[in-house]
């Protein structure tokens, strides 16, 4: 018996698993080599990143022009960022008068400084709100001037970044309580109403959003009566308000069948009139569920309002495009639109990521 | 008792009442603003001298487009213009479905590999091309084909007979032969024979218990009958190479930058979220449901087809529609980068016309059909996969 373990004489020194099963070379072989497919398949992956990595790395950095003439830029073979630097101011505040840039930029900052907020949960409540309902008012009175001694700026000169947050923000903030009462009247027993709710969800749906902004630059004028006029950035934001308050309520909706009926039974069970039971009772909840699915709504609002730039206002692809078209920087679309692209990631990702984690922490398990 | 039951509820606490009331309200509300507006434009269109009506479906457009499946031309009337209009766009979304169905699924396939460098690969390309607007990516293939791609003198040539420059995309099509309209006659009674040896199939498996490898069957049929009819029609080979011709090629099937570009960006941005819902499809199937198929002996393939995809197939039909419609409304951003879609065709009626609600209404009317109809096809299909409750 004792001869097991005293022959070796080495009692508690376990062998350890083989070598190829452990450490670098384990997971490589249980992660990218199990099996003649997966061998295959990596090496596919390692050629096609061989291929497109290193050179992409020598354009992009390596070669790049970063504060450049474009004299220069088209004597180089990099990328030319300097098409981005050189007219920064331009794509990022469009016709804004550029000694009064500070203004929009300021508005971004409290708009990013009160999204950074929000993003804590600990913050969430009345106070947050009124710093919402304040922010915005102070965004809307930076960008128009006006009062305060702040110069008035005509909003037929607002563009660029704030522009695109603008129509984002203030669209979903619009939205979401049209919304509500959409998706509310789409759940309701009356059939007058819900027939009136379905009617108006179901066709803005299934109609793009770029004919509701045809119709707010060609058919709004025409509604409004003689001598009235909107300017064109507000019957755009019309317009995405219209579009994404469909969307919100088909969300909500989810929400609201995700209720179970004894909420409703222990409501009415208490004397609760209608509006008492879904203030109180149901929204609270309902809502609480379809926060991550709002925060996907965010998402796309935020990319659609790219799509300004068909009926003409100068949101940021606008003035990215417009820098395109000036003889000194033509050519260089590649640059732009990637810079561009990483500022739309940067926002659609950190936004997607906090809808996960809210959804993570939001999970209660039942 | 009596005296309760008999006490007269006053009508505001009446909930039937009440109802009757909001409902008066609204439709009420409702009408009074359509009152409003209607009267309005009206009065708008009375004082700017706009014609009202679809009469203008009949005059001559008068524009020309750069690409249409039918024979057009300035001459022809509006009505025909926006026929063009609607087949461009149907093309562009059938074939972008097709191809975005394809690419959507092995992404989402490639998303769950054992393979890490794979997945985290593919996990990279949904969340970067989820991220940035689609307008964008048009807008940056469309620079891809105009700025980046040299002209026809220098065309790239990738494979012997494809030709890519900042014309578009120029490749060799066979010679006409009638052995292939043959072939295609044969290929449509193929799949007819398929779909009847299925049907078969599942009749003579549920009485007998007897397998019949239907799949196998089906791809040799389909695949096989074609190709003999065209050999013994004489198997023709001659092909169509597009020949360079001063400032641009001849001969071979070209396909513009604009639709390219279009396509190339529906079909990356719309994959994206497809395989996402490949995904979350495969993964709602529980693990026990392929170890219970294994362990009574079912082989890898079958665990595949009778197990995992009929209950994948659930999840990932609804939100899969709603993708396709998604590719279908987004195709109208093809205005923005110059391939004569509907929306492009109608904007032009619009402008040349002045008759906006018109138009507006012709688009929305257009969209919704679509949308409806894909919806209805869905539907019955999902109704047909649905699980029976027992």
């Amino acid at each position: 018996m004792t001869s097991i373990t005293g022959s070796g004489g080495q009692a508690g020194r376990d062998l350890g698993p083989p070598v190829t099963s452990i450490g670098v070379i384990g997971w490589v072989r249980a992660n990218l080599c199990n099996g003649w497919l997966n061998t295959v398949l990596t090496l596919a992956v390692l050629y096609l990143l061989w291929a497109i990595l290193p050179p992409f790395f020598n354009w992009a950095l390596l070669d790049g022009n970063w504060f450049t003439s474009s004299e220069q830029c088209k004597a180089s073979d990099g990328a030319c960022w300097s098409v981005i630097t050189a007219n920064i101011r331009f794509i990022l505040f469009g016709f804004y008068p550029h000694d009064l840039q500070w203004r929009p930029l300021l508005a971004v900052v409290i708009l990013i400084v009160l999204l950074f907020l929000s993003r804590n949960r600990r913050f969430w409540g009345r106070w947050l709100l009124y710093g919402w309902l304040l922010g915005l008012v102070a965004m809307g009175l930076l960008l128009k001037g006006g009062m305060f001694g702040l110069v008035a700026v005509d909003s037929d000169n607002w563009g660029g970044l704030p522009l695109t947050l603008l129509l984002a923000v203030f669209g979903l903030a619009a939205a979401y309580p049209f919304g509500v009462v959409l998706a509310l009247g789409r759940q309701s027993q009356m059939p007058v109403i819900k027939a009136f709710c379905v009617v108006y969800i179901e066709l803005i749906r299934g109609v793009p959003l770029i004919s509701m902004l045809f119709m707010s630059s060609v058919v709004f004028p025409l509604f409004l009566p003689e001598g009235m006029t909107l300017n064109k950035i507000l019957r755009a934001q019309v317009a995405i308000i219209l579009f994404t308050a469909a969307y919100i309520a088909e969300v909500v909706r989810g929400g609201l069948q995700g209720m179970s009926r004894g909420q409703y039974e222990a409501a009415e069970s208490l004397g609760l009139n209608y509006f008492q039971t879904m203030r109180l009772i149901i929204l609270p909840q309902a809502l609480k569920i379809v926060i991550p699915p709002s925060v996907s709504i965010l998402i796309s609002a935020f990319k659609d309002t790219s799509l300004v730039v068909i009926i003409a206002l100068y949101d940021l692809l606008k003035t990215t495009q417009t820098t395109l078209t000036d003889p000194k920087w033509m050519g260089y679309s590649a640059e732009a639109y990637l810079f561009l692209a990483l500022i739309y990631f940067l926002c659609c990702y950190a936004m997607s990521n906090y809808s996960r984690k809210l959804e993570k922490e939001l999970d209660t398990g039942h | 008792m009596k005296g309760t039951a008999q006490e007269k509820i006053p009508f505001f606490r009446d909930p039937d009442k009440l109802a009757v009331f909001y409902q008066a309200l609204t439709a009420l509300g409702v009408a009074l603003l359509a009152y409003y507006l209607i009267g309005n434009t009206l009065a708008n269109l009375e004082r700017q001298n706009i014609a009202t009506g679809f009469d203008f479906i009949g005059r001559e457009a008068s524009f020309e487009i750069g690409e249409s499946l039918i024979a057009y031309s300035a001459a022809d009337t509006y009505g025909r213009a926006l026929f063009v209009g609607i087949l461009n766009t149907l093309v562009v979304s059938f074939v972008g479905i097709v191809l975005t169905v394809l690419f959507g699924t092995v992404l989402g396939i490639a998303r769950l590999s054992r393979n890490w460098l794979l997945a985290r690969l593919s996990a990279f390309y949904i969340e970067v091309f989820q991220d940035i607007p689609i307008l964008l990516q048009l807008f940056f293939w469309y620079a891809f084909f105009y700025e980046l791609l040299p002209g026809p003198r220098q065309a790239l040539q990738p494979f012997a007979g494809v030709f890519l420059c900042n014309r578009g995309l120029i490749f060799a099509v066979p010679e006409a032969h009638p052995a292939f309209a043959y072939a295609g006659i044969a290929l449509l009674l193929a799949c007819l024979a398929t779909v009847v040896l299925k049907k078969w199939a599942a009749r003579r498996q549920e009485v007998s218990g007897r397998y019949f490898p239907v799949l196998q069957t089906g791809i040799a049929l389909i695949v096989g009958l074609p190709a003999l009819t065209w050999f013994f029609a004489g198997a023709p080979t001659a092909m169509v190479t597009p020949v360079l011709s001063g400032f641009n090629f001849k001969g071979g099937v070209s396909i513009s930058p604009e639709f390219a570009a279009l396509l190339l960006g529906l079909v990356l941005y719309t994959s994206a979220f497809v395989a996402e819902v490949v995904r979350a499809g495969i993964q709602s199937v529980g693990k026990g449901q392929r170890e219970a198929a294994m362990s009574i002996g079912l082989r890898p393939s079958k665990v595949l087809n009778l197990v995992i995809l009929p209950q994948a197939l659930r999840v990932i039909v609804p939100p899969l529609t709603s993708q396709m419609l998604n590719l279908t409304k987004n195709s109208s951003l093809a205005v923005a980068i110059g391939y004569p879609d509907f929306v492009s065709v109608a904007g032009t009626t619009i402008n040349q016309t002045g008759q906006a609600i018109e138009g507006v209404a012709l688009i929305m009317a257009v969209y919704l059909f679509f949308s409806l109809a894909t919806s209805a096809l869905m539907n019955w299909y999902n109704k047909k996969i649905a699980i029976v409750e027992r």
